[in-house]
């Protein structure tokens, strides 16, 4: 069974967000990992690996730098790396990225494409269902639960409220949420074997598209930084006085109860 | 010819969510800036009914898609029906929740429409130039981007409790049409098998109101109980910090932060937790924030709006006792 995952990568959730001169996320400094969502993916693609057979492949889309979280999910087990590198792309929307990646993605062979829920970075949780609709494969986000048996997927997914079981063929796109697994750690052996392992670097030429055929359906961001929210008032006192006084300011100077 | 602003409405056996009235409110005031029709549009099945509930909240006109094959959410049979009306139509912006199904059924319909799509606002406004743009929270909540779609429609998901809902007004009329589903066999390759809701009486976390929530301080699975006795008393509902997700305290599904549910309620209290920066992304943009720690020191009193320095299994159910002298 071969599987695609498609990863991103992104900032460490702990970073520090900074705008630059030029309106864009710095990301001088920043340190990055893969979408921590991804890593769902990618475990739970080495598992099927592990019971099935078959390789797994790790496209993304990205810069220079991405290569080292392509070979990190080539040191927990993934065996082959794709990345799109064109420095033509900018202002990269959902809709191109998904395009971009469609097109990675209909070059390998593939019994199932796997990807996160969402990136912890633009969070817009797009990108893995648009390329569903780009390869014509059906799709089912946020799961919890894959079984395969045969070319038949049973998946549970996560719902507002509760969970859903779906059955579908595969192939097809399924994204991760937290619970499917727990991702493993790179072995100091599989480190060493991620060195040695395929990283083919594509840009637009080689998926015989140019950037005019995915200019961006939106605008270019216009980022700000939120106004930091500052600390209100301590409530003092005995612990009744205490929740005395914060249900009256909560009813009458929030007016939020 | 103006084409609408059209709000994909959610129901939950035939219960209109909360976060689809909240959009129809909001669109209904760029409706009258701009004069664009809004257009409610229901999926599902047995749906008739729920036409007077959205005229009451601002449609002007109601589309109708009834299909035994919508009975329940696929995204393959949403995204087929509503990819050959809204062509067909050629509305300037179609809205939804961001919800379960908000959020799977948006970009794939963007995607089947060749379209833009904005994830997640929390701000939404008319715009001269490309009709709407969208302020959305990105690397969870530390910056806001603001975009727009250079050629329309354009799709949003918008995050609930963003906007509030206006007063219905029964004596709204409004245009009910009904549209066949025209759904493609190729979208018709993934079948829901069963739907296991768990029965609860507390609203749903990411549409609540108020959230009482409870992290490593709530010191065990058994503790929790604290917790619900205060949100039943303020129809609140129940969330966890990370800590208590991963010590097995309670189910996943309560998680609130990155890798958790993304809530924007009116009140957020927090119980014994720290306030790490990947809560923060969770709840950072809830209108007021209450916080119980032990610790004095605990980041999380650095941007509450209210906070007691205390022992929660005191505190709380105090504050339990007071808010029964409120309702």
């Amino acid at each position: 069974m071969n599987i695609v995952v498609t990863l991103k990568q992104t900032f460490d959730t702990e970073a520090k967000i900074v705008i630059d001169g030029s309106g864009k996320i710095d990301a001088a400094g920043v340190n990055l990992v893969i979408n921590p969502y991804d890593e769902f993916a990618v475990e739970e693609a080495l598992k099927l690996k592990e019971k099935f057979g078959g390789e797994v492949t790790v496209v993304s889309l990205g810069g220079d730098k991405t290569e080292s979280s392509i070979r990190t999910a080539m040191a927990m087990g993934a065996d082959l790396g794709v990345l799109i590198n064109d420095p033509s792309l900018e202002n990269v929307d959902e809709w191109a990225a998904a395009e971009i990646l469609a097109k990675a993605v209909a070059q390998i062979p593939y019994d199932l494409i796997l990807a996160g829920r969402i990136a912890v970075d633009d969070g817009s949780s797009q990108v893995a269902v648009r390329m569903a609709d780009a390869l014509n494969l059906p799709s089912v986000s946020s799961i919890l639960k894959l079984d395969i048996d045969g070319d038949k997927a049973t998946v549970i997914r996560e719902i507002d409220g509760g969970s859903e079981t779906i059955e579908l063929s595969i192939p097809a796109v399924l994204t991760a949420q937290k619970g499917l697994n727990e991702p493993r750690y790179p072995s100091m052996m599989g480190i060493m074997k991620a060195k040695k392992k395929e990283l083919k670097v594509l840009t637009l030429a080689d998926l015989g598209i140019t950037a005019a055929d995915v200019a961006s359906k939106m605008t270019a961001p216009k980022f700000s930084l939120p106004t930091p929210r500052k600390a209100g008032k301590m409530i003092a006192g005995e612990p009744a006085e205490q929740a005395a006084e914060l249900a009256k300011l909560l009813r009458e100077e929030a007016k939020a109860i | 010819m103006a084409k609408g602003i059209w709000i994909i409405v959610e129901q939950t056996k035939l219960e209109i969510r909360k976060v689809s009235l909240e959009l129809l409110s909001e669109a209904r005031t760029i409706a009258d800036k701009t004069g664009e029709p809004l257009v409610a549009v229901i999926l599902g099945k047995g749906i008739a009914d729920l036409a007077k509930t959205v005229a009451a909240y601002g449609a002007d006109k109601v589309i109708l898609v009834d299909d035994d094959k919508l009975a329940d959410y696929t995204t393959g049979a949403y995204t087929s029906a509503l990819n050959k009306i809204i062509r067909k139509e050629e509305p300037q912006a179609v809205l939804i929740g961001n919800t379960a199904i908000g959020k799977d059924l948006a970009p794939r319909l963007a995607h089947r429409l060749g379209v833009g799509m904005a994830s997640d606002c929390t701000g939404m406004e008319y715009d001269e130039a490309n009709f709407l743009k969208f302020r959305r929270p990105v690397y969870g909540g530390k910056a806001f981007s603001e975009v727009a779609a250079n050629a329309r429609p354009v799709l949003a998901t918008i995050r609930p409790n963003t906007f509030p809902v206006a007063a219905a007004d029964e004596s709204r009329q409004a245009e009910v049409v009904n549209e066949a589903a025209e759904i493609d066999a190729a979208d018709l390759r993934a079948i829901v098998k069963e739907i296991a809701l768990v029965a609860s009486a507390r609203p749903e976390l990411i549409e609540a109101n108020v959230i009482i929530s409870g992290g490593r301080g709530m010191k065990g699975p058994e503790n929790y109980v604290i917790l619900e006795a205060c949100a039943d008393v303020i129809g609140a509902a129940v969330g966890a910090s990370r800590a208590a997700v991963d010590a097995g305290w309670i189910d996943q599904k309560f998680q609130v932060g990155q890798t958790g549910k993304t809530v924007s309620p009116t009140l957020y209290i927090a119980c014994g937790i720290s306030g790490a920066i990947q809560h923060l992304a969770g709840m950072g943009s809830s209108k007021v924030i209450v916080a119980i720690n032990k610790d004095p020191e605990a980041y999380i009193f650095t941007l509450a709006d209210y906070g007691i320095v205390g022992d929660l299994f005191e505190i709380v159910p105090l504050l339990t006792e007071e808010f029964k002298k409120l309702v």
